[in-house]
């Protein structure tokens, strides 16, 4: 390995950094939606600006506070889902498989689900 | 293979002699009373196969990472090899090659698309950072295999239409160093280990 081989080495690990940093810095969007879907059909979104509980069928529970998507409750065993993080950066997502529940956080603006599907 | 040259005759590095006669482009020679085809074809057809079986190796056991969509690319190391042994005509030609076949056996359309857009920025910046010399073969590999990942996240950004890459772009950033580094890694070796390619 050569001198210069190590600095693109480093260059390109100091850029891979920046970028997660600069992902993991921004705060969260105030205009991103929780997009909630069941069995891959849409159930609806929600801002995550306004605190707000929601029932997602039967089996789950969501609730979003300060900006931010939690899965409280869940009728399955496992809890995965409820256990998983609150979720705010777009994204990011809470997923409950025996429900077939997948929520997600989308950056808010029009058209954007369905322009990706 | 060839060691040195004497007229009409080439001194193998084993002490035999050989000879080549030219017929309408094929090259014969004529080795310790044998006769042998020596034509590029016939070593380049050799290359493709071996890359075309690392494909298809990979197919059978993913070298997973633990992150979708992230793969080793073992046929890459043929690339690199004929990169440093031929040209980088031979090596671009036996990429574009390789994956077009590859596609066809193991992927579809889209695969062949997001491979050709990798293969041909990997070529691009590989025969680049080679012809400064500033490099070794170990640093020209792990820059194609970032700047592989660099081309097929381009493409996929045209497809979906999309800017928002997120944390997905320094993760390809270093799985295309790591999987790069590695195959350079191996090509030296190679190198070291294989005397005659």
């Amino acid at each position: 390995m050569k001198k210069n081989d190590w600095i693109l080495i480093i260059a390109v690990l100091a850029a891979a950094l920046i970028f997660l940093g600069i992902h993991f810095m921004r705060p969260s969007q105030g205009d991103a939606m929780a997009v909630v879907t069941i069995d891959g059909g849409t159930f609806g979104s929600w801002p995550l600006s306004k605190d707000h509980t929601v029932e997602i069928g039967d089996g789950n529970r969501l609730v979003i506070k300060d900006g931010k998507a939690d899965m409280v409750w869940a009728d399955c065993p496992d809890k995965l889902c409820v256990n998983q993080k609150a979720i705010s950066r777009e994204g990011e997502s809470i997923i409950c498989l025996p429900n077939k529940v997948v929520v997600s956080i989308v950056g808010g603006e029009e058209g954007e689900v369905d322009s990706v599907t | 293979m060839w060691a040195e040259r004497k007229g009409k005759w080439i001194r193998l590095h084993d002490g035999s002699f050989l000879t080549e006669t030219r017929t309408g482009g094929i090259y014969f020679g004529i080795m310790a009373g044998g006769i042998y085809l020596r034509h590029r074809a016939a070593y380049f057809g050799v290359f493709t196969a071996l890359a075309l079986i690392f494909s298809y190796l990979e197919t059978l056991i993913p070298f997973s990472f633990g992150i979708p969509g992230i793969k080793l690319g073992l046929a890459n190391l043929l690339t690199v090899i004929l990169l440093y042994k031929r040209n980088a005509r031979e090596a671009l030609l036996l990429s574009v090659v390789r994956i077009v076949l590859s596609g066809f056996l193991f992927g579809n359309l889209w695969s062949i698309l997001y491979s050709l857009a990798g293969g041909l920025m990997s070529m691009l910046v590989m025969v680049f950072l080679k012809r400064t010399g500033k490099f070794s073969i170990m640093g020209v590999s792990a820059a194609g295999g970032v700047s592989h990942n660099m081309g097929q996240l381009l493409v996929a950004m045209a497809v979906v239409e999309t800017y928002r890459v997120g944390y997905y772009f320094p993760v390809l950033l270093i799985a295309g160093l790591a999987t790069g580094l590695l195959i350079g890694i191996a090509a030296n070796e190679v190198f070291q280990r294989v005397r005659h390619i």
